[in-house]
């Protein structure tokens, strides 16, 4: 089975680039275009949204862009049922998706597992998802369908639970740059955030890392990437296809805005 | 509660029900408080701090009155532990004030918190004026619309009232933009939730705080009855807080009723109520797995209550375990019913009773009790804050039935 996220990160050492969109949104079809739209502008990894009721980590972009998507008709039978084939489009960049726990609990944890894995996901983001609960009831499972769990680091975090959560990690490590929901411009000052990214980066930790949340445009892409290998880019393109025709092309757009 | 059948364990789980399921980063403050709650809790200079301002601020030990007319009514013996009459009007008073406490010995120096009716942001916000502390409250749109009195009072008491304008804007969105902030502010500020909701510990932390009112019930029954055990035990469930204190100390007591009434709006299968226990499945809301209203797809549905109180799709893991283990019974009560008994009470025994409090009164002519039985209904709060609501439903608030 081709680990798909290690070579990405095996082949381009820095200025990785992730994009975050939702599924079902703006249109409830809008998935499958939007992931070979980025990835063609030159995003190395894509991040795709399961819509929750409930976004508790998200800020009002992402969480107005899950209402709509599940007024569309979004829900995880509609989106892995997109997601067949979509290997045959985009054979290479992974493909990741970010949601809450409670619904996947409910499609089933072993069903979820197995539906990402036919469809070529590589790995999962649930930051609901307590480290505890993973190791006990459900990393044999993610294991078997070699789907990788991505876990989330704060500037809080202390620094025997960021090398757990490395211990844990077999992808990349999701640092996320300051206090606050996605989207928002973090709290935390220039300095105290430039010491937070040295002290990861001084802790020789195994897996690389991503940088994500308050990333919106090529300037706060490009000062990320010096502290990592690359970043995390969700609320600010979903703003860009906000009132635009073709939704693709503004993601297009928007892509190439950050990398050129 | 050590060694009780219905505590938590160390990871905050009542059966299948509880824990913490909570983004990174909070993590760091939740686990803050789990290792440090209790042993705050028992050092003895906070709980001669926590009982004196019990004592002489918050107005405590609450009455336990005998209803004499009620008691007439429905033939069997009913006392009302009269929460209505804390500062503040409700219960939600003893746990702020136990909160405040504790967020002064970790540090804190910014306050939030979620409200619904807003008893809880009226509670918040008088413990944050006694403390000087900055406070901000988070409260759903139309639930300020509809308990416009205590917007009021939040605001004259200092606090910055927030409307919460997502979803269904009542007290599951403010909970959304409370955690939200707590997510944004994680170092300086202490979230005071107001009900048995949320991560482990917050459960058992304000079920520990609530709990001084079946420790009181116990005392007063003795001096009242020929013992300090009733047969019934009723409260009203929103998320669960009165209930959890008034259940607390009777817990381990088999021959105590436990009865836990919850709202069902315009009918329990009417897509119009709050009846968790009857319409939720197990699920995770507000950072703890629970029974929870949902879709097939694990969306949280939105719950509907006249009562802004209960207006929440979740309850919390202990009432959980309760329903699903048998320990307590749920009744749920429709809008009209509440109405109903809040005019009962108030002709009957001279208390308005709030619209919460209304759908526990309601339930007493379906607990079977005889006039050989001890009733204790928790009073949980008055109903200043609903005379809006009441006058608009003035033709319904009539004691035929």
């Amino acid at each position: 089975m081709k680990d798909r996220i290690k070579s990405t990160f095996e082949q381009k050492k820095k200025n990785l680039l992730n994009i975050y969109f939702t599924a079902g949104y703006p249109t409830l079809d809008s998935t499958v275009p939007l992931i070979e739209a980025v990835t063609q502008a030159g995003a190395d990894l894509v991040e795709i949204g399961m819509p929750f009721s409930d976004p508790l980590a998200d800020g009002p972009v992402i969480q107005h862009s899950g209402t709509v998507a599940l007024q569309n008709g979004m829900n995880m039978r509609v989106l892995f049922r997109q997601l067949q084939g979509v290997r045959q489009r985009v054979p290479d960049a992974p493909i990741l998706l970010m949601g809450y726990l409670n619904p996947v609990m409910q499609f089933g944890v072993e069903n979820f597992c197995r539906e990402a894995a036919e469809a070529g996901v590589d790995g999962v983001i649930l930051p609901d998802l307590p480290l505890d609960d993973y190791v006990e009831e459900y990393q044999e499972t993610f294991r078997r369908y070699n789907l990788r769990p991505v876990f989330l680091i704060t500037p809080q975090t202390a620094p025997e639970r960021i090398h757990r959560i490395d211990e844990l990690t077999d992808s990349f490590l999701y640092l996320v740059s300051g206090p606050g929901t996605t989207g928002s411009q973090t709290g935390q000052d220039a300095n105290a955030q430039e010491a937070y990214f040295q002290r990861i980066e001084g802790m020789n930790l195994r897996n690389p890392r991503l940088i994500g949340f308050g990333i919106g445009d090529k300037q706060s892409f490009d000062r990320a990437c010096q502290h990592a290998e690359g970043a995390i880019i969700g609320s600010a393109l979903i703003k860009a296809m906000d009132g635009a025709e073709d939704a693709p092309a503004a993601a297009r757009q928007f892509v190439q805005s950050v990398l050129n | 509660m050590a060694t009780s059948a219905f505590a938590p364990n160390a990871r905050g789980y009542y059966g299948q029900f509880g824990g913490a399921f909570i983004p990174e980063m909070l993590y760091p403050n939740v686990e803050e408080l789990r290792t440090q709650y209790l042993d705050i809790l028992a050092d003895p200079s906070f709980q001669q701090e926590y009982q004196q301002l019990l004592r002489d601020y918050v107005g405590r030990p609450t009455p336990l009155f005998e209803a004499k007319r009620l008691s007439a009514k429905y033939n069997t013996r009913i006392y009302l532990k009269r929460e209505d009459l804390c500062h503040t009007g409700a219960h939600k008073v003893n746990n702020t004030v136990g909160q405040i406490l504790l967020a002064q010995r970790l540090g804190k120096k910014r306050i939030i918190a979620e409200t619904g009716a807003g008893q809880h942001g009226v509670a918040t916000a008088t413990v944050c004026a006694l403390m000087g502390l900055e406070c901000i409250v988070y409260m759903g749109e139309i639930d300020m619309e509809r308990q416009k009195p205590n917007v009021y009072r939040m605001r004259l008491l200092g606090a910055e009232v927030r409307p919460a304008t997502s979803g269904s804007k009542t007290l599951k969105d403010a909970t959304n933009e409370a955690i939200r902030d707590w997510i944004s502010n994680p170092v300086d500020t202490h979230y005071i939730i107001g009900s048995v909701v949320g991560p482990h510990p917050y459960p058992d932390l304000v079920a520990r705080l609530q709990a001084v009112i079946s420790e009181e019930m116990r005392k007063q029954l003795l001096e009242k009855t020929d013992s300090e055990l009733p047969t019934h035990v009723v409260a009203c469930v929103g998320g669960g807080s009165n209930a959890a204190g008034a259940f607390y100390h009777f817990l381990d007591e088999p021959t105590v009723q436990l009865v836990a009434v919850e709202a069902a709006g315009h009918g329990v299968h009417s897509g119009h109520s709050a009846a968790t226990s009857v319409l939720g499945k197990p699920g995770i809301i507000h950072g703890s797995r629970t029974l929870l209203m949902q879709d097939e797809d694990g969306q949280i549905t939105e719950p509907y209550s006249l009562s802004a109180g209960l207006d929440y799709p979740g309850i919390g893991p202990l009432h959980a375990y309760l329903g699903d283990s048998g320990r307590a019974r749920f009744i749920a009560i429709t809008d009209d019913d509440a109405l109903r008994a809040v005019a009962e009470l108030s002709r009957l025994e001279g208390i308005i009773p709030a619209l919460e409090t209304a759908h526990a009164l309601a339930a007493l002519d379906q607990l079977g009790a005889g006039p050989d039985d001890v009733v204790v209904i928790n009073l949980s709060g008055r109903g200043d804050k609903d005379l809006e609501t009441y006058l608009k439903y003035a033709e319904k608030l009539t004691t035929s039935k």
